[in-house]
């Protein structure tokens, strides 16, 4: 068990000084790259704080379209990315063309890409 | 070659040209911007007179065809004689020993180019009126400069390469720089794909199309739009690609206007269709939209894959493929309601 503060502490402190400090005494290009740096920790904090969360749902969603086995597996990034995969090949196929196949994917899509932008822009929806 | 050569350099090359030995320049400094090409600000003097100049010049020891130089000058040239706003060209030079590498010169225009700038500050509240409606009316005079003018022949070769030669072709185009670059699996863009084959506009008009029309690459002033930049993705194609890309949300900055966040696709329209530009059909127009958040996708993927190789250690490329869910979301958007 680490010690106080937390990752999220550190981060919001660090993200803090960069905006507070550090963006108001640059200028130009170096000031415009600060405000980016600041905002890739807000990016990191939102992230750490949904912890495996946004994973694991994709990972059931994948696993109902698929009709697998919707128990976690040991390697949940490299499951999702092999059934991700899975998916590409079934598109191409036309599989994904009309029909409730295609219906559950966008409703599937649309859960996994709130996700990434309420990390990636802190929108919820 | 250091600051102070290539000031020198510049210096012989503008007193060659124009005779006067006694050409100088004063004030270089390097633009920020454009990774490919380096921009240099100067002053130069011949014939008594001032002027301020822009060296556009690839980066020195790039491999490359020398000539697209020589293009964009000819683009840039051919464009104000078709009354498009553009900074006046002076000469163009593809010989290596000169500079170092190919460049040429033009006028430099005062102005901002900034997107947040346009939509936030009071300082551009008329321009923010007014810039839709000259977009649009631009764009009608940069789509009849000539395809077949002797200058631009090699725009042909370039549309192969950088702008397709039909919608489907440029769609294929997009869908294999995904293919080749993105590092994990995009259901999303896979699904674009095949309804932006699907609904692909038959053979369309051949014009001079910009290929990166965006209020990013316009300089404006309080009144409005001073210049029109950055032609080096110009090729021969749909003209309707350029208002499309002009709409695509990620210029948008959080404005709540299709245009460059500022104004409805309706105004853009009017102008454009005023101005001479061919009648444009809505579904087309919302195709070129939806391809441009294709290819937004790709420009993110392949600019963050710069940082994840390795070459640019730069937190705003790395920044960068976290955005590649955003024209995820539009082009979902799109398919949902196509649906």
């Amino acid at each position: 068990m680490n010690d106080r503060p937390s990752a999220e502490e550190l981060l919001a402190v660090v993200e803090r000084f960069l905006r507070e400090d550090v963006v108001p005494a640059l200028e130009g290009p170096r000031r415009f790259h600060a405000r980016v740096a600041a905002n890739v920790l807000s990016i990191v904090a939102r992230e750490v704080a949904r912890g495996d969360a946004d994973l694991s749902d994709e990972w059931q969603g994948l696993a109902a379209l698929l009709e697998r086995n919707p128990a976690p597996p040991a390697d949940l990034p490299g499951a999702v990315r092999e059934a991700n995969e899975e998916l590409l090949r079934r598109i191409r196929g036309g599989e994904a063309d009309a029909g409730p196949f295609r219906e559950a994917l966008l409703a599937h899509l649309r859960r996994v890409v709130d996700a990434k932008l309420a990390v990636s822009l802190g929108t919820s929806r | 070659m250091k600051p102070e050569e290539l000031a020198e350099g510049i210096a012989r090359f503008i007193a060659e040209r124009t005779g006067d030995t006694a050409a100088r320049v004063a004030g270089l400094r390097r633009l920020t911007g454009g990774a490919s090409r380096e921009l240099w600000s100067l002053d130069a003097t011949w014939d008594g007179e001032t002027r301020a100049l822009v060296l556009r010049r690839d980066p020195p020891g790039r491999e490359g065809d020398s000539s697209e130089r020589g293009l964009e000058f000819a683009l840039l040239r051919t464009a104000g004689e078709a009354g498009v706003p553009v900074p006046a060209v002076h000469w163009s030079c593809d010989d290596p020993n000169v500079l170092d590498s190919p460049f040429f010169l033009m006028d430099r225009v005062d102005g901002e180019t900034i997107p947040r700038r346009l939509l936030r500050d009071d300082a551009y509240a008329g321009a923010r009126e007014v810039m839709t409606g000259q977009l649009g009316a631009i764009l009608a005079r940069i789509h009849t400069i000539d395809p077949d003018h002797p200058e631009l022949a090699r725009l042909h070769a370039a549309g192969q390469e950088q702008g397709g030669i039909s919608p489907r072709e440029e769609v294929g185009r997009i869908a294999v720089g995904i293919r080749s670059l993105a590092l994990e699996p995009h259901p999303v863009l896979e699904l674009a794909e095949r309804w932006l084959l699907e609904r692909a506009p038959e053979d369309s008009r051949r014009s001079v199309v910009h290929g990166d029309y965006r209020v990013g690459n316009v300089i404006f002033g309080e009144e409005g739009v001073r210049a029109i930049l950055d032609w080096e993705l110009a090729h021969v194609g749909d003209p309707i690609e350029d208002l499309g890309w002009l709409c695509t949300k990620s210029w948008r900055f959080g404005g709540p206007g299709a245009v460059g966040g500022i104004g409805s696709r309706e105004e853009l329209v009017r102008a454009y269709e005023k101005a001479g530009g061919v009648p444009v059909d809505p579904e087309t127009l919302a195709w070129w939209e939806a391809c441009g958040n294709f290819k937004v996708a790709l420009v993110w993927i392949s600019q963050s894959r710069v940082f994840l190789d390795g070459r640019v250690p730069s937190v705003e490329l790395a920044s960068l493929g976290r955005r590649t869910a955003e024209p995820e979301a539009e082009l979902l958007r799109i398919l949902e309601e196509s649906a």
